[in-house]
């Protein structure tokens, strides 16, 4: 089995208040930490589970810039065997179908079976690189799935569907799975196996190695752009309530028994 | 002005809400016809239905689309799309949606605007609202002008359908080739467990996110829920982490429930939680993110360190009950 799995490294807002930078375009990005993509952890994870399983090899790529790189740096500690990374300063401002493209072209010129990517990113969220990049290699695919296991020349997927119920389809290989998280248990990443993989050769391509036409992708190809960023507009909202923590849950607690909760 | 095609959902064999969203969306993005594009088996009669709203309604009846498959309907839409060369394909942002979108845009080569909130202009590309980082961003997007066409995808419940819409339109039916996707094939739909508890029908949830960090940390959340005499329900990381069952899972990936008071403690309030969320309870949310998306939809709010809020609420409650 040769196992492709598209890893982003993406800033860790889950937690946090937002702020809209000065350019605004982007979010202001100080304080933040960066990591895996959620849902692409879970990529890696189902990835070395079928090679643990069928035996094989699993490629981590990502396209990005230079800190990019940690994030196959961290896939290689989990336990992939190779890493590539796409970069080239004409990919920047790619919007999803550049990132398809670029991915398309890398890929398709190597062996695969199986590619597995998150099903959406929790940056900037369009779920499409994905279902694109099946779709421009030709190969079935599903979205969203929460199990995945490899048999002879099929994948079973189980994918989400509407309603809160779940369908399992079969996939003929070669195949594309966009994985929903939770659909198992990622594998602890220790600094001690980053450290071990520190050494390890990640090739680097450019539009040049990967024959691509640089006004395809990047800022020059994008058919989507990112015009502006903003907060939410304020809504009236909650009534918020002020005072210390004690005054404040004596509050809600009058609220609750107001609307009959208690 | 040009014209629309909107894809119609149906769920539990119903024709999906979203089908009169996207119609009037489609209209309201100056659209001078829109069309339907009904897939599935043996549905003249949500054809007849939906000739109010559409001023075409295609059919395409067939066995293969008894379960609706995200690749067997971009397949069968692609060659659709590039023969009646609709301006906008409009397609619900739903689990079916976002499986088909992005290979329908690739087999027809149309920009794809995904998750959309509100279409601000169709003239001269497409610029449109759309939300990011979990809610907590919204984003203005450009589809740049292109000739084919494009194809967004629309989140449901963020655009109004017509009060009474009296399009009074035709139907017309589409043939549908054989073996549209013969890579993927259906096995089965899997029926939920009855699980353990029913949040469905709880006057009083507590609901646990991402907040709660730890899983031993629900030991508070069990007590606050007990002292309320409420069940203990939950955002999908809780469930991805396997704290919680599946059963306890509130939003359009889990259940919905219409519960009298519903306290969310440590869920930021994204639109997939707040989707399973229904019939306008009294919410009370408890999070530590000033600005989070919860505090939009709640009727009360406290902005603090659940860890201390959350046994705190439960001592005066039981205060409170004497």
């Amino acid at each position: 089995m040769e196992i492709i799995v598209c890893v982003k490294r993406v800033p860790d807002t889950a937690e946090l208040e937002v702020e809209i930078d000065r350019s605004g375009g982007g979010i202001e990005e100080r304080d933040l930490a960066y990591g895996i993509n959620e849902w692409d952890n879970f990529a890696v994870e189902a990835a070395l589970a079928i090679k643990e399983e069928h035996g094989g090899k699993v490629t981590a790529i990502t396209t990005g810039g230079e800190d990019d790189e940690e994030v196959l740096r961290r896939a290689l500690a989990m336990g992939a065997d190779e890493a590539l990374h796409l970069m080239d300063s004409a990919f920047e401002g790619s919007d999803a179908q550049g990132i398809a493209t670029i991915l398309h072209k890398a890929i398709s010129a190597r062996p695969f079976d199986l590619i597995l990517t998150g099903a959406i990113s929790s940056d900037r969220s369009s779920g499409q690189v994905g279902g694109m990049l099946a779709a421009k290699l030709g190969i079935p695919q599903v979205a969203l799935a929460t199990d995945l296991k490899v048999e002879g020349s099929k994948a079973i997927v189980t994918h989400e569907v509407e309603g809160g119920l779940e369908r399992v389809v079969e996939l003929d290989l070669p195949a594309l799975v966009s994985v929903q998280t939770g659909l198992n248990e990622p594998r602890y990443v220790s600094i001690r196996g980053i450290r071990k993989v520190s050494s390890m050769e990640i090739p680097i391509l450019g539009s040049g190695d990967l024959g691509l036409d640089a006004a395809a992708v990047g800022s020059a190809g994008a058919v989507v752009t990112v015009e502006e960023l903003f907060l939410p507009p304020k809504v009236e909202g909650a009534e918020m309530l002020e005072g210390d923590e004690e005054e404040m849950v004596e509050q809600l607690v009058a609220k609750l028994r107001e609307q009959g909760g208690l | 002005m040009a014209d629309s095609l909107v894809l119609v959902e149906l769920v539990g064999g119903e024709i999906d809400d979203s089908a009169w969203e996207l119609a009037e969306a489609a209209r309201n993005a100056g659209s001078e016809k829109v069309a339907a594009a009904l897939l599935g088996k043996d549905v003249a009669a949500h054809a007849e239905t939906l000739t109010k709203a559409f001023d075409v309604v295609h059919v395409f009846d067939d066995a293969q689309l008894e379960v609706l498959d995200g690749e067997v309907s971009a397949a069968l839409l692609a060659p659709f799309v590039e023969r009646t060369a609709p301006a906008m394909v409009f397609v619900p942002h739903t689990n079916y949606g976002m499986d088909l979108a992005p290979g329908l845009a690739v087999k027809t080569d149309r920009p794809l605007l995904t998750d959309i909130i509100a279409i601000e202009s169709a003239n001269d590309g497409i610029q449109a609202v759309r939300t990011m980082y979990g809610g907590k961003v919204h984003a203005k997007v450009k589809a740049v002008p292109c000739d084919r066409g494009y194809i967004l995808t629309l989140r449901p419940g963020s655009f109004a359908p017509a009060d009474n819409p009296a399009a009074g339109g035709t139907i017309n039916t589409e043939e549908v080739p054989a073996a549209l996707a013969p890579g993927r094939r259906f096995v089965e739909t899997i029926q939920p467990d009855a699980g353990e508890v029913d949040i469905t029908q709880a006057e009083v949830l507590v609901a646990v996110g991402r907040g709660i960090e730890e899983e031993e940390n629900l030991e508070i959340i069990d007590s606050l829920a007990e002292a309320l005499g409420a069940e203990v329900a939950c955002s999908r990381p809780v469930v991805d982490k396997k704290w919680l069952s599946k059963s306890r899972q509130v939003g359009t990936s889990g259940l919905s429930v219409k519960p009298k008071i519903y306290i969310a403690i440590g869920i930021s309030g994204s639109f997939q939680h707040m989707g399973g969320v229904k019939g306008g309870p009294f919410i009370a949310a408890i999070n530590k993110d000033p600005a989070a998306p919860i505090f939009s939809v709640a009727n009360v709010g406290i902005v603090g360190d659940l860890f201390d809020i959350v046994p705190l609420l439960e001592e005066k409650i039981n205060e409170a009950k004497g």
